[in-house]
């Protein structure tokens, strides 16, 4: 309510005499550093627009004193950018894999770029450094199902793997031994043994599944297990899996395979990125 | 106590004020706190352990996040904010509300009713896609309705007042109701597909629709968050502190200043992208002139505490408005220095901004609420006191612990997500993929959620002293003194 300013004691300043509800108020000047600060700010405020694009008009606006734009302070960073890469790029695309592998500087800057094409583009199936995971190969040992020299690893990458629309894509299909009825289950579970024992090295050669393997799977894996890139036929003749290699999984495989896809990254990335990756794929420990 | 107080108080006794209608909003906003801090919590450990989405479409961060954000936002604040509102209106203009009990239910039942729809829409993935105005079109109709007649409760209780004048908390209550009507109004134009369906389709494209967005966006921050809970803070600071208000002129000045600069911030949030770049600079110069209207609001409740310091030692509900005020003068500092756009390339998408919304969230919005509603619960309920001050004092110092760990956590994570963004090696190649950065992020990731879980733990203290509050209890524990108190103290 409505009453006369009174002096408070502690600040030494009035009251505005108004009251709600018991609360009343001071009427202190404004802080002096409060407004400084204030104008301050609107000071710089106006220096910055007129320094950059700010007051718009009909149908275009104030480009500002600096001519500023960020369209174009974007285009010379990627024009820089470009001119910075542009001779090892050219002559990445210029050169082949092993004429770049040969070139150490150039080997030394394939491998950088590389890792940056690998990390954005495989990491996410193929792990970081190439480790692998449950259906995705690990590039870092040196099994390879379709084969690891840098050509090898190109043509993987360039064309893929089962990869529909593109025509040079790497194609092979192991039969549903089970679900097309090739195999009983038994032959399935003496073949699927076979394998176990192969894997450990200690194969039961003579067993109904060592002759089984041979009239049925020898013929793409290899009489030995041994593989064979050409058909994209895993070895067996080792611990390395791409599905899990317990007995229960390796019957579920040759029942009704499962079969990994890659798409094909030619027309996605540039073929001077491709060979980078190939580079970097090929260092990461099991390059042929 | 001046004549001025006893003869209030004398009137007081025979005002009708309608309080019932308070109370509902009270306990809406600690139940929705809890709630909203709860789903907080888990879409934080969520994204330290994804594992915990569940592999169900209902519980996926993408749908909890709005559950979260509405939960604490409009459930948790707007309930306190609405109360707190409504009773402040009643007190400082001596009277009761306008449209009486009835219309002030109306507004409590019809606004719970759209924090269920919002929030079950979310679940089940029904969403407009724009942040903090995630509803479709058929519940913003609802919430229209419901805040007109909030509008009406609010500007009726203002003309039917008995004061001479309209009370500095007052002004700055109408101007959120007011511009959160226009906001709400312009960033949900939508046509829906039919009038059967939930979902609709924007009136604007493109970029107009992203400038809307945050014209919307940086304004319910602006109008709701701060300027509402400025009013809140107007009120309850000088009424606990039982000092007067700083500075009446400057209450005037940064009010106006306020509410004029802060329409035009918006464009910050949309640095560097297809935003006109003239646009960009009016967002971003704004939001530095804001910086001193901003804290003009921090000078007037931390300067009223002026001649009651020592209520900081003896009044843990003090501690919490005031530590509110220091919060929000700190982020009202970090927010225009984040608007300048060479700190805006480095801090925009990343963590930072997360911690900058938090520090906002739970330091001031939070805190000042924590302390209208511990002021709020024995006026309400005709207590004495609370039960426990003690339990307000674990409940402030583990909060504040939670909101230290969580701002800093994020602050780090952000700084380091921003420069591992703009990494280079030697040979011009980008040093760190997204997913580096992810990993690198996972501890802080753990500590924000720690932080969270401190956090949620406070409000639980809290509502469990609100329930022993209103039963009547009071805890047997060693009491608060004012320092002159203690010599005459008999126990």
């Amino acid at each position: 309510m409505a009453g006369t300013p009174e002096k408070d004691a502690i600040t030494g300043q009035h009251t505005t005499g108004h009251e709600w509800d018991g609360i009343r108020e001071l009427n202190t000047p404004l802080p002096k550093w409060w407004v400084y600060v204030f104008w301050a700010c609107v000071v710089f405020s106006v220096g910055y627009v007129v320094a950059y694009p700010a007051i718009p008009f009909t149908n275009s606006f104030s480009s500002g004193m600096l001519g500023y734009s960020s369209r174009a302070e974007v285009e010379v960073e990627m024009q820089q950018a470009a001119l910075a890469h542009k001779d090892q790029i050219d002559a990445i695309a210029a050169k082949s894999l092993d004429e770049i592998a040969a070139d150490p500087a150039l080997r030394n800057y394939a491998m950088a770029g590389g890792q940056v094409v690998f990390k954005e583009n495989c990491a996410p199936c193929h792990q970081s450094g190439g480790a692998g995971a449950f259906g995705f190969p690990t590039l870092a040992d040196d099994e390879w199902i379709w084969g690891g020299t840098l050509d090898d690893i190109y043509t993987t990458l360039q064309h893929g793997i089962r990869w529909e629309g593109n025509a040079d894509t790497r194609l092979s299909e192991m039969p549903a031994f089970g679900a097309d009825g090739i195999l009983e289950p038994a032959q399935i579970d003496a073949v699927a043994n076979y394998v176990v024992s192969l894997a450990s090295g200690a194969p039961q050669t003579g067993s109904d599944g060592a002759v089984l393997f041979e009239e049925q799977c020898a013929a793409c894996h290899g009489f030995e297990g041994e593989g064979q890139t050409m058909l994209g036929a895993p070895a067996l003749n080792n611990q390395l899996w791409l599905y899990a290699g317990d007995i229960e999984a390796l019957k579920a495989q040759i029942y009704k395979p499962k079969h990994g896809v890659m798409p094909a990254w030619g027309g996605r990335l540039d073929d001077a990125d491709i060979k980078q990756a190939a580079i970097y794929v090929h260092s990461l420990g099991g390059g042929q | 106590m001046t004549q001025a107080t006893t003869a209030y108080n004398a009137q007081s006794a025979a005002t009708p004020y309608n309080e019932g209608v308070i109370r509902n909003f009270v306990i809406a906003a600690m139940f929705w706190g809890v709630v909203g801090f709860l789903a907080g919590d888990f879409i934080a450990w969520q994204l330290a352990f994804p594992a915990l989405n569940l592999d169900l479409e209902w519980t996926t961060f993408g749908r909890l996040r709005p559950v979260h954000t509405s939960a604490v936002i409009f459930a948790f604040g707007g309930n306190i904010l609405i109360g707190s509102s409504l009773y402040i209106v009643q007190r400082t203009c001596r009277t009761g509300l306008y449209g009486g009990a009835a219309l002030g239910n109306f507004v409590f039942w019809g606004y719970q009713a759209f924090i269920v729809m919002a929030a079950l829409g979310y679940v089940l993935g029904i969403t407009q896609g724009k942040e903090y105005a995630e509803p479709e079109w058929f519940v913003d109709l609802w919430l229209t309705i419901v805040w007109v007649a909030y509008l009406t409760t609010f500007v009726g209780t203002l003309i039917k007042r008995r004061e001479p004048h309209i009370y500095v908390a007052n002004w700055f209550l109408l101007a959120f109701i007011v511009t959160i009507a226009m906001l709400h109004l312009g960033n949900n134009l939508a046509v829906p597909v039919s009038f059967g369906s939930a979902k609709s389709y924007q009136l604007y494209a493109g970029v107009q629709d992203a400038m809307t967005q945050w014209w919307y966006g940086h304004n319910a921050v602006g109008f709701f968050l701060t300027a509402g809970f400025l009013g809140m803070m107007y009120y309850f600071i000088p009424k606990r502190a039982e000092r007067p208000v700083y500075s009446y002129r400057l209450s005037i000045v940064h009010f106006w200043a306020l509410i004029f600069l802060y329409i035009w911030a918006g464009p910050h949030h949309l640095h560097y992208t297809a935003l006109p770049d003239w646009t960009q600079t009016l967002g971003m110069v704004f939001s530095v002139m804001l910086w001193m209207p901003s804290w003009g609001g921090m000078i007037n409740g931390i300067m009223t505490l002026s001649g009651a310091w020592e209520k900081l030692r003896t009044d843990p509900v003090m501690r919490f408005l005031v530590t509110s005020v220091a919060f929000y003068g700190m982020s009202t500092f970090e927010g225009p220095m984040m608007s300048v756009k060479a700190v805006n390339s480095l801090s925009h998408y990343t963590d930072w901004t997360v911690g900058h919304v938090h520090s906002g969230a739970l330091g001031w919005v939070a805190f000042v609420s924590f302390g209208a509603m511990y002021y709020l619960f024995p006026v309400l309920w005709n207590r004495k006191q609370l039960y426990s001050m003690r339990l307000v004092s674990y409940h402030f110092w583990v909060a504040t612990i939670g909101i230290v760990l969580y701002i800093t956590a994020m602050w780090i994570s952000g700084i380091m997500q921003g420069l591992m963004w703009r990494a280079y090696d030697e040979l011009g190649f980008l040093q760190y993929s997204f997913i580096e950065t992810v990993e690198a992020m996972h501890p802080y990731y753990v500590i924000r959620a720690v932080g969270g879980l401190l956090f949620v733990i406070g409000g639980l203290i809290m509502a469990y002293n609100m329930y022993r509050t209103i039963k009547g209890d009071v805890r047997t524990e060693q009491p608060y003194e004012a320092p002159e108190a203690v010599a005459g103290a008999q126990q």
